[in-house]
């Protein structure tokens, strides 16, 4: 056994390989791509709008938020059917929080500035908790995933319905109400320099990650590559804020917060929405997620469950413990989610996420996310979450018909999970 | 000289089966120690109980010549003991530094995953054990059983294990591969390492091991030296539960 210390002669690499891009991303950002040509050709270019652009991005929020967690349970070889009551139950214990508990009980009179953030702690501490029980049952009592989150589809659900008596609660905290969508955006400078600071990030990431590289004695990327890599990151980063900048705000509604304030608009006075805060909620929660994935043991650990779970074991991953960590994390998630989705409602109803375990699952899956555990990426989940708004926002804009919308997207699931299941056996197996 | 390892009138039951029942072994450093037997004579089990994945119900385990407790494989790699199993324990969807430092990661200040430095000591050791090993970067499905045999035994060997257990090692070899496992094991032998080694082949046991120990129904039979048996002797031990009649 001899210590053979030369080099392999390089073999010739595609560009994508060069550049380490993932060839799956680029398939899916591909059919996105796809999806949103056909439907601005069928709308007559209605559906690449800044407007429409802005408004698909606040409504895949919710569930994108959600499909990140969903990652992790399909990858540990589980499933969760009841993250939209979760949802449900986390919202109406915020909007009961906020309106009547803090208010009536503890006297801090509505819109004081500690309302939004003492309900938002209360409603995570809620999510966290309720995955965490689910978690606890499937990993130290060994009920299937299935059963239990079924069971907590319809638990939950009603919980949240007990809770409110039913009734639709609201208006909700003025600030709370911002984490909603349009009712709380940065404006054109806040937008571009969160831009600036992102990039900055990514590229520091990328050469970060290549110093660490080098310093181990590996050979990294050539640099015309890294640098093509920043230079595409840019690119995304700032066309997406400028495209969400160039939606401004209608004049009739800047008119009405000036005489609000008491002021006269300015003629030609403009002003643009810019980035959502829910948007930077979910890149901030895309960001902690893939972290989690990529270089955390906890992240790692979930993915070696998911490959062999005997084997995790065997290392001494404590694997049950792992699974109350991976559902009290998605209930977390579902906690952000009600927060996101109540206050774009601006108020807390009944049927508040209904169906959104659907989507989340279909999402995580159309993103890669594979069923038999061990494979999935957090981008691809919320990727899949665009693609599945993007079709069905799509298509109301064209006009077809419901039963068609449903119809389409349930279709398309199942496509996409065969069209993977094909690209995994020509490639190898590998995802 | 003290033992590596005693396991002392180890019984375990499953479901009312008497797996393994009162049985005796030890293991001294830069020793081989065969266990044969056929399929459910006991000896996965016994060294199960070794490397933590079962407990047993009865029985004392001293490691140097003390008593120690083993309640989960994590108990076990703390006492030194390494396993390397039948099935190779690995997860398939990830590469072979992940696995290779799976439960034992090497982590930054900030207790994020050094996978560079992880990378660096993979290709060291692997240099070592099979320098034609290249594929650090794919998940370890896309090896050959050959390659994964090296995963699975760089992850015993990296952590300076002084007890190496090894279950049916060459089962999915060929030739050539069975070959490097049988020097790498003189290697680890010449070390001081004590090595457990379970297997089919009567004839490599011979070749490979110091000591064979045969059990049959849950039950050990007989701990003989290689050189006072025959091969006869030993298949004797194995099908009809024969002890051999000592050479006057």
């Amino acid at each position: 056994m001899t210590d053979t210390s030369t080099p392999q002669a390089a073999p010739k690499r595609s560009f994508a390989k060069t550049l380490e891009l993932d060839t799956r991303l680029l398939g899916m950002i591909g059919a996105f791509a796809i999806v949103c040509i056909v439907f601005n050709i069928l709308t007559g270019g209605q559906f690449l709008t800044p407007r429409n652009i802005f408004n698909l991005t606040i409504q895949t929020v919710s569930v994108a938020i959600m499909a990140t967690g969903m990652v992790f349970i399909i990858v540990t070889r589980h499933i969760d059917l009841s993250v939209g009551s979760i949802l449900a139950t986390c919202s109406a214990i915020m909007a009961m929080t906020q309106t009547s508990f803090l208010p009536d009980v503890l006297g801090l009179g509505l819109g004081n500035p500690l309302i939004p953030w003492v309900t938002i702690v209360v409603g995570l501490i809620v999510g966290a908790l309720i995955g965490a029980f689910h978690g606890w049952l499937v990993g130290y009592m060994g009920i299937p995933a299935f059963i239990v989150t079924l069971g907590g589809l319809l638990v939950w659900r009603n919980a949240g319905w007990y809770i409110t008596d039913g009734q639709t609660i609201g208006p909700l905290d003025k600030t709370f109400q911002s984490f909603g969508g349009i009712g709380g955006t940065l404006g054109a400078t806040g937008s571009w320099i969160v831009a600036v600071l992102a990039t900055l990030a990514a590229v520091g990431t990328l050469f970060n990650s290549r110093r660490n590289k080098v310093a181990h004695g590996q050979t990294p990327k050539p640099m015309w590559a890294e640098f093509s890599l920043a230079g595409l990151i840019a690119a995304g980063i700032f066309g997406f804020v400028a495209i969400l900048n160039a939606y401004q705000i209608p004049t009739r509604v800047l008119e009405r917060q000036f005489s609000a304030r008491g002021e006269v608009m300015p003629d030609g006075f403009t002003a643009s929405y810019g980035l959502p805060i829910s948007v930077l909620l979910l890149i901030a929660t895309a960001v902690v997620m893939t972290v989690v994935a990529r270089r955390t043991r906890l992240g790692r650990y979930i993915f070696a469950t998911g490959g062999n779970p005997d084997a995790a074991e065997l290392s001494g991953i404590n694997t049950r413990l792992l699974t109350v960590k991976v559902f009290a994390i998605m209930g977390t998630l579902c906690a952000l989610s009600a927060v996101v989705a109540s206050a774009r409602l601006s108020f807390h109803s009944n049927d508040i996420g209904t169906l959104d375990e659907l989507r989340v699952i279909a999402a995580a899956v159309i993103g890669g996310t594979a069923l038999s555990g061990g494979l999935g990426t957090i981008h691809g989940a919320i990727l899949g979450a665009l693609i599945m708004q993007s079709l069905q926002s799509g298509m109301a804009m064209v006009g077809v018909d419901a039963p068609f919308q449903n119809i389409v997207v349930g279709a398309v699931l199942v496509l996409a999970v065969l069209i993977d299941i094909i690209y995994r056996k020509r490639t190898g197996g590998k995802g | 000289m003290t033992p590596l390892v005693e396991m002392k009138d180890i019984s375990i039951s499953f479901g009312g089966v008497r797996a393994v029942n009162g049985v005796s072994i030890d293991l001294y450093p830069g020793e081989v120690v065969g266990l044969l037997g056929h399929n459910g004579a006991g000896k996965s089990t016994l060294i199960k109980i070794l490397s933590g994945a079962y407990k047993a119900d009865s029985g004392e385990i001293r490691v140097n010549g003390k008593p120690v407790q083993i309640n989960s494989p994590r108990d076990a790699r703390d006492n030194s003991i390494e396993t390397i199993y039948q099935t190779l324990a690995l997860a398939d969807n990830l590469d072979a530094t992940a696995n290779l430092f799976l439960g034992r990661e090497i982590v930054t200040a900030t207790g994020m995953l050094n996978d560079a430095k992880m990378e660096a000591e993979t290709r060291k050791i692997m240099a070592r054990l099979n320098p034609n090993f290249r594929k650090l970067q794919e998940p370890v499905s896309a090896l050959s059983g050959g390659q994964r045999q090296s995963v699975a035994i760089a992850r015993a060997v990296y952590f300076n294990a002084r007890i190496l257990i090894m279950d049916e090692p060459t089962a999915a070899l060929g030739v050539h591969e069975t070959k490097m496992v049988a020097e790498l094991i003189q290697e680890l032998k010449a070390q001081g390492l004590g090595i457990f080694l379970i297997s089919h082949d009567t004839r490599e046991m011979m070749d490979l091991c110091d000591r064979v120990s045969v059990m049959k129904n849950g039950e050990l039979i007989d701990t003989c030296r290689v050189e006072d048996v025959t091969e006869d002797d030993i298949l004797s031990m194995i099908i009809m539960g024969k002890k051999p009649e000592k050479a006057a």
